[in-house]
């Protein structure tokens, strides 16, 4: 019965993306409602399509009646729910941020609700030409995205991530022509029992490096990274905030699923050394992403380059293939979205307040916004990986999958970027509660602390989600960062509060994670 | 080799594109030129796609509703190369918006330049 929910998952999004420009002929403001409408129906969509996966396994839908080879099929399984549930309930989230937090143009919620819509396509589909074009509908939304503040600095951002994205996307269609020429058929499950037999061809092989260093670039593994700080950092907030939770996180979920259900394992036994090719460059990626994050000392540079070394974890659980690793690698999936979203969120709000961009105009910011200083010291635990969190159970999961496959390397590689990771986020929380309260060197956050300490400090403390600081940045005359959220309110602190309760709690939640993959494993590891 | 260039003349081609577009990317300094370096190297893939779908004295798939009269080219390779063409597209529009865009800004579509006087 839910599988006819399948296609409009896709298609609600899309359709509403059309009425935001509509409106705009009689009002431009309507945007917001839209898309709010618009993703609580999709985040209802969603709930009751993950309930029925978690209670009788697969849901698929053949798109116009063609069965496959022929037609298209959308797919939720044990792997894709998860995503699908992280997608509907980030989305929701990020736009109750933005009613406050700004942009309201109507365009960006059209762009915005096809973002949805292609995150979504990507997350249920099952085909894999399918799946390049929701690919590129996701990044043409997000170019759009990126430059929604229409500065100069994120164009350029915008069109340097274009070109690589377009490349990427480019060469994963490569790959999908040449499983093509092989086999004959575009549907996952089909390609995965004509390719079984041929996995020592040179087209096979070629086909899987083409698929890989394409996603691999959508991804933003290392060395295919260099889009996403520049990205990242000059996007407006709201926007950093929605694709680093979403984009890069769907993207290694397609990796996970060429890997596990077009490829299956038994191409891995059968050609060691693409296993071992995959999981070099997850190492690399890794390490050299907590290094870069611990040298920065722009907040959003920081936070992309943990990015960088969290999918290469992702990356690394996916190619592993052994259950534990791959549960590990869809946890830390959802809880490195939340994470990392929470952490942007936070940091736009420390910006909108404070002016705060550096590690250094953090300093002692946890005793003027405790309350969403103390969120980003939670998500900052969490992702170095201490229990009780979503981060600690997908990093545990992954190293124990590594243990158990033998892939000692992989084991130790997790372990020191636990510690880099905590290098950089120790440094982060350092500043936030230990720093000295000296006489600030930087005029521009002396300006912020002067205005502030007329304003009153103590209402700060006690009601800092009420008190809202009155606009440093004007401090300096012009709006100076146009990236930064118009405004600060409850609800934007709610909403971050919200998040680190859920990464948290989901700490504790390995039972439905098992639960979902369960069915799903049971197909690829018999 | 000659071989190789007679009968597969189209695949050689395809790479040769590739590698152009590639190259076009990645060496000319103007964002303009990058983004026609992006659409040469989509157009290589649709070469690709194309090359491999061709059947010599392949006709349309419209079979009669007796059977027979083959051999029928795929159809879907050619769906493949439309919907690339109109992603292609779509993308060429943004990408060219951008541009448009950063010269408001800045005056000049020419990377070297923009590094300079972004730096400011």
């Amino acid at each position: 019965m839910t599988d006819g929910l399948l296609p409009l998952l896709v298609a609600v999004p899309v359709l509403a993306a059309v009425a935001p420009p509509l409106l705009c002929l009689r009002t431009t403001g309507t945007g917001w409602y839209v898309a709010a409408v618009a993703c609580a129906v999709e985040a209802a969509l969603a709930a009751l399509v993950v309930r029925s996966v978690f209670l009788g396994g697969a849901v698929r839908h053949v798109v116009g009646g063609y069965e496959r080879p022929y037609g298209i099929e959308l797919v939720v399984d044990g792997l894709s729910a998860p995503v699908v549930a992280l997608v509907a309930v980030v989305s929701l989230g990020v736009l109750a941020f933005a009613y406050t937090a700004g942009p309201r143009r109507n365009s960006f919620y059209s762009a915005y609700l096809l973002l949805v819509g292609g995150l979504m396509g990507v997350s249920v589909t099952g085909d894999l030409f399918n799946m390049f074009v929701f690919l590129e509908i996701t990044g043409l939304a997000t170019y759009a995205l990126v430059a929604a503040d229409r500065s100069g600095r994120s164009a350029v951002a915008a069109l340097k991530y274009l070109i690589l994205g377009t490349t990427g996307a480019s060469l994963f269609l490569i790959g999908v022509g040449y499983a093509f020429v092989e086999t004959g058929t575009l549907n996952m499950v089909d390609l995965s029992e004509r390719l079984a037999g041929s996995y020592g061809d040179r087209a096979v092989l070629a086909s899987f490096g083409f698929i890989l260093v394409g996603l691999g670039l959508k991804t933003a593994v290392f060395p295919l990274h260099t889009w996403q700080p520049d990205a990242y950092s000059y996007a407006p907030d709201t926007v950093t905030t929605f694709i680093s939770a979403l984009v890069s996180t769907v993207a290694a979920y397609a990796v996970g699923r060429i890997v596990l259900t077009v490829f299956t394992p038994a191409f891995f036994e059968a050609v060691p050394a693409a296993r071992a090719a995959v999981l070099a460059f997850a190492a690399v990626s890794i390490l050299a992403g907590s290094a870069l994050a611990a040298v920065q000392t722009e907040i959003k540079r920081m936070l992309t380059y943990s990015s960088v070394s969290q999918f290469g974890l992702v990356i690394a659980g996916f190619a592993l293939v052994t259950s534990d690793a791959v549960l590990g690698a869809v946890v830390h999936l959802v809880g490195h979205g939340l994470m990392k979203g929470g952490l942007f969120a936070a940091a736009g709000v420390m910006a909108a307040r404070h002016g705060a961009r550096t590690v250094g105009d953090y300093a002692r910011l946890g005793y003027r916004s405790p309350v969403v200083a103390g969120a980003v010291g939670i998500f900052g635990v969490a992702l170095v990986g201490i229990p009780p969190s979503v981060g600690f159970l997908g990093k545990w999961y992954i190293a124990v999958g590594a243990v158990r496959a033998g892939a000692w390397p992989i084991a130790v590689v997790v372990f020191l970027s636990t510690l880099l990771t905590l290098s950089y986020v120790a440094r982060l929380l350092e500043r936030l509660y230990f720093a000295e309260p000296t006489e600030p060197t930087d005029p521009a956050v002396g300006a912020g602390t002067d205005a502030d300490a007329g304003a009153g400090t103590g209402a700060d403390a006690d009601s800092e989600v009420g008190a809202r600081d009155p606009d440093p940045v004007a401090d300096g005359g012009a709006r100076a960062d146009s990236r930064a959220p118009a405004a600060v309110s409850t609800g934007m602190v709610a909403a971050i509060v919200a998040a680190a309760v859920v990464v948290v709690a989901l700490g504790f939640a390995t039972a439905p994670f098992e639960a979902f993959l369960e069915r799903f494993l049971g197909g690829v590891f018999p | 080799m000659i071989d190789l260039l007679a009968s597969r003349w189209a695949y050689v081609a395809f790479v040769v594109l590739m590698i152009v577009g590639l190259y076009m990317m990645i060496a000319s300094p103007n964002l303009v030129k990058k983004i026609i370096g992006l659409n040469v190297f989509q157009s290589a893939v649709f070469l690709f796609f194309v090359a491999a779908a061709y059947v010599a004295g392949g006709a349309p798939a419209i079979v009669p509703p007796d059977g027979g009269g083959g051999p029928y080219v795929s159809p879907l390779p050619h769906v493949i190369v439309l919907t690339a063409i109109v992603v292609g597209v779509s993308l060429t529009a943004v990408a060219l918006a951008l541009v448009v865009r950063i010269h408001e800004e800045y005056g000049t579509v020419d990377e070297a330049v923009l590094e300079e006087v972004a730096d400011d």
